[in-house]
C-alpha cells in the first residue's frame, strides 16, 4: 500500500528514488545495570561499536578530504584518536566490568566528565572541544544502540532526501549526482530547500508537515515537484504511471529547449534579458543549457560556508574566474558576501541572534569585517579581466552603506593596480533591493549605483513583517500586493529616469503569474533557476508590452493582491 | 627514565592540530608517556590528556618517558614539537 501525502511543489519534475531520511534518530535510553557474568559480552560490544565508528569517520574523512581538501578533514584525525584514547576507553570498560554499567551508560557517564572538564576551561578554543566529544560519543552510542546517524557525506547511490527541512549546511555536505529529489515537512516555495532544488534543477516537495514521520523506513519514493505530490512506498502500477508522465514532461523540456537561442522579445519587439541565479560555479553548465544570457546572481556564499576556515583570495580568484570564462562576455552580477542569520559560518564564530534577518549579516557583517571583505573585493577586482563581472552589495538600507563598500573596492582597486595587477575599469557596482528603506529612496541610490536588483525574498518578507519560513505568516507572502507593487515601480522608474538598468533576482522573477506585471513595470533584466528561463521566454514572446502596461497601471492602484491576480489573469487569458 | 622541557611559542598553543600529531606520534612507541604542565601530568597517549591541559602559548611543558624505546620516543616527540612550529 503506498501512502501520497500532499505538500507544496518547490521544484518541479519527476523523481523517483530511495528515501534517505536526514532526520537524527532519538538517541535517548533507560538507564539500565547488568549481571555480572554479561560484562564481557558487553565490553565486547562497546568495542565493536568504537570499530564501526572508527570505519564510519575513516569514511567521512576520505570523502571530506577529496571534497574540501585535506586542511578540513584533519579534525576527524582528532576524532579517531578520541576512538583510541586509553583515557576516555579504559574509564568506559572498567565501568562496565567493575560497576555494572551498560555500555551505553558507561559511555555517557564518561563523556559527561569530559565535557564538564572542556567547558570549563578558560581557553574559548579548548571550550569547543566539548563539541567534538559530544560529536564522537554521538556516533558511537548510535551504533552501541542500533539506530544509525544520517550520513549525508556517504550517499553513494540515487536518492531522494527526506528531513525536517534543510540548512545551507546540510545542502553544502550532498553530493548533487546522487541526491535526485527533495521533500521536507517544513518550508515554502522560498526556503532555502526549495531555492536550492531549483538551482541543482532536481524536484522538490516541502511543507508536506509528516514526511520524515511516514517515510522514515527508507523505501522507494516518488516525488511530484510539479504538483506537489509525494507517494511513499509506491506499487508497480504507480511507478509506471509517473515513469509516463516524467516522459511527458520531458518532451515538453524538449520543445522549449528549442527557444535556447532566441532573443527574449515581446510581441511589439521590446527586448528583455533573462539571467539565472547560480549558487557555485557548477552551476553554470545548467546555465549555459538553459539558453540564459548572463548570470544574475552568483551567490558567494558557497565559498564560506560548510567549513571551518575562510576562504583565501586565491581559492576565491579561481572561483570567481572559471564562471567568467564559461560565460564568456555575459553578464555576470557577483553577490558579495551574504552570510549571518540562517547562514552560519563556523570560521565566524557568529554568536546567535534573536532576529537573525533583521541583525548582522549580509554587507553590515561585511563592513565590519573589513579583511574579510577586502579578501573578496580583491579576489573579485582581479578576476573581473576574465569576464563581464558586475558586482552587487547586499542588504543595503542607507547610502553610506553603499558609499562605504564602494570606497573599500575603489581602495582595493587602487591598491591592486599599485601592485601592477590587471583590474578592469568599467565594472558596474550596484546594489540588492531587498530593504524597504532603499526601494523608498530609490531616487537617490539611482544617482550613486549604475544598477539595481530586487531581491523579492527578503522584499516582500521585510515589507509586510513576515517571517517567510513561518508558515502560520505565509499568507503573508503576496508578490502580487500592490503595496510591494508600488515598491518595485519606484524603483523601475528612479532608475529609468537616470538611465540605469533594473533587475530582479528573487524567486518572483520567473514566476509565471508576475512575469506579465513585471514586462509591464519596465523590468530590464529577470534572473531566476535556470529550470525557468526556458518557460519565461516562451511566456514573454506572447505577451505584448503595451497591453502589460495596462495591466500594471490597474495592479499599482487596486487595493489587494486578490484583486491583482484576478487582474493577470484576465489579461493573460486573453491572449 | 628520560624526562626533557619545552618553552612553546606557538600563538595558540597546543591545540588540536599538533595535539592530533603529538598523541599519534607517541602511540607509535611501547614506552610510557606523560605530559606535564602547570603541575598536572597526563598520558601522551591520550588526545582529551593533552588537550585537557590547555597547553597555551609561552608555557613550560615536560615530558617523561619510560620504558625500552624511551629514548627513541623522547626524540620523536622534539622532533614533532619543532616540525609542528610549536617551540619556535
Amino acid at each position: 500500500m503506498s501512502k501520497i501525502l500532499n505538500g507544496i511543489g518547490a521544484s518541479e519534475g519527476i523523481a523517483m528514488a530511495k528515501a534517505y531520511s536526514l532526520a537524527e534518530p532519538d538517541l535517548n535510553f533507560t538507564e539500565t545495570s547488568i549481571e555480572g557474568s554479561a560484562s564481557a559480552e558487553e565490553v565486547q560490544k562497546f568495542r565493536d561499536s568504537i570499530h564501526n565508528t572508527k570505519v564510519e569517520i575513516t569514511k567521512i574523512r576520505n570523502h571530506a578530504e577529496k571534497a574540501v581538501g585535506p586542511e578540513h578533514a584533519a579534525i576527524f584525525e582528532a576524532h579517531l584518536l578520541v576512538l583510541d584514547d586509553p583515557e576516555f576507553i579504559g574509564p568506559i570498560e572498567e565501568k562496565v566490568t567493575g560497576e555494572l554499567r551498560s555500555a551505553p551508560q558507561a559511555l555517557v557517564e564518561v563523556r559527561d566528565q569530559f565535557i564538564s572538564t572542556f567547558e570549563n576551561m578558560e581557553n574559548e578554543y579548548m571550550k569547543e572541544r566539548a563539541a567534538d566529544i559530544k560529536d564522537v560519543s554521538k556516533r558511537v552510542l548510535s551504533h552501541l544502540l542500533g539506530r544509525p546517524l544520517p550520513d549525508p557525506a556517504s550517499i553513494d547511490e540515487a536518492v531522494i532526501i527526506i528531513a525536517d527541512d534543510l540548512t545551507p549546511s546540510d545542502t553544502a555536505q550532498l553530493d548533487k549526482r546522487f541526491v535526485k529529489g527533495f521533500v521536507t515537512n517544513a518550508g515554502g516555495r522560498t526556503s532555502h530547500s526549495a531555492i536550492m532544488a531549483r538551482s541543482l534543477e532536481i524536484p522538490a516537495v516541502v511543507g508536506t508537515k509528516e514526511v520524515t514521520a511516514s517515510a522514515a523506513g527508507g523505501g522507494m519514493v516518488i516525488v511530484d515537484g510539479t504538483v506537489g505530490d509525494v507517494i511513499i512506498g509506491a506499487t508497480a502500477k504507480e511507478i509506471k504511471a509517473y515513469e509516463l508522465k516524467a516522459e511527458n514532461l520531458e518532451q515538453e523540456r524538449e520543445n522549449l529547449l528549442e527557444l535556447k537561442g532566441d532573443e527574449t522579445k515581446t510581441q511589439d519587439g521590446v527586448t528583455v534579458e533573462l539571467a539565472a541565479n547560480i549558487g557555485t560555479p557548477d552551476d553554470v553548465d545548467g546555465v549555459l543549457a538553459n539558453g540564459a544570457e548572463g548570470i544574475g546572481l552568483f551567490r558567494t556564499e558557497f565559498l564560506y560556508m560548510g567549513r571551518d576556515t575562510l576562504p583565501e583570495e586565491d581559492e576565491q580568484y579561481e572561483a570567481y574566474k572559471s564562471v567568467l570564462e564559461k560565460m564568456d562576455d555575459q553578464p555576470v552580477v557577483v553577490r558579495t558576501i551574504d552570510i549571518g542569520g540562517d547562514k552560519e559560518v563556523p570560521a565566524l564564530d557568529m554568536p546567535k541572534e534573536l532576529n537573525p534577518f533583521l541583525g548582522y549579516r549580509a554587507v553590515r557583517l561585511a563592513l565590519g569585517n573589513k579583511e574579510l571583505f577586502r579578501t573578496q573585493l580583491r579576489a573579485l577586482l582581479r578576476a573581473s579581466v576574465h569576464g563581464n563581472l558586475k558586482i552587487m552589495f547586499p542588504m543595503i538600507a542607507t547610502i553610506q552603506e553603499f558609499e562605504e563598500a564602494k570606497a573599500l573596492l575603489v581602495e582595493c582597486r587602487d591598491e591592486l593596480k599599485a601592485d601592477k595587477v590587471d583590474v578592469k575599469d568599467d565594472i558596474e557596482v550596484g546594489i540588492m533591493v531587498e530593504i524597504p528603506s532603499a526601494a523608498i529612496l530609490a531616487d537617490e541610490f539611482a544617482k550613486v549605483v549604475d544598477f539595481f536588483s530586487i531581491g523579492t525574498n527578503d522584499l516582500i518578507q521585510y515589507t509586510f513583517a513576515a517571517d517567510r519560513m513561518n508558515e502560520n505568516v505565509s499568507y503573508l507572502y503576496q508578490p502580487g500586493h500592490p503595496a510591494l507593487l508600488r515598491l518595485i515601480d519606484n524603483v523601475i522608474k528612479s532608475a529609468h529616469a537616470e538611465d540605469k538598468w533594473v533587475g530582479m533576482c528573487g524567486e518572483m522573477a520567473g514566476d509565471p503569474e508576475a512575469v506579465p506585471l513585471l514586462i509591464g513595470l519596465g523590468l530590464d533584466e529577470f534572473s531566476m533557476s535556470a529550470g525557468s528561463v526556458l518557460k519565461a521566454r516562451r511566456q514573454i514572446k506572447n505577451l505584448k508590452k503595451t497591453d502589460m502596461q495596462h495591466l500594471a497601471e490597474t495592479a499599482l492602484r487596486s487595493p489587494d493582491a486578490e484583486t491583482v491576480n484576478a487582474l493577470i489573469k484576465e489579461y493573460t487569458e486573453r491572449i | 627514565m628520560e624526562q626533557k622541557s619545552y618553552f612553546i611559542t606557538d600563538e595558540t598553543g597546543i591545540h588540536a592540530r599538533p595535539a592530533t600529531i603529538l598523541v599519534q606520534t607517541a602511540s607509535k612507541f611501547d614506552a610510557d608517556l606523560q605530559l606535564e604542565f602547570n603541575g598536572k601530568k597526563v598520558n601522551l597517549k591520550s588526545i582529551m590528556g593533552v588537550m585537557s591541559l590547555g597547553v597555551g602559548k609561552d608555557s613550560e611543558v615536560t615530558v617523561y618517558a619510560d620504558g625500552n624505546d624511551e629514548e627513541e620516543a623522547l626524540q620523536a616527540v622534539t622532533d614533532t614539537l619543532s616540525r609542528e612550529g610549536l617551540t619556535g
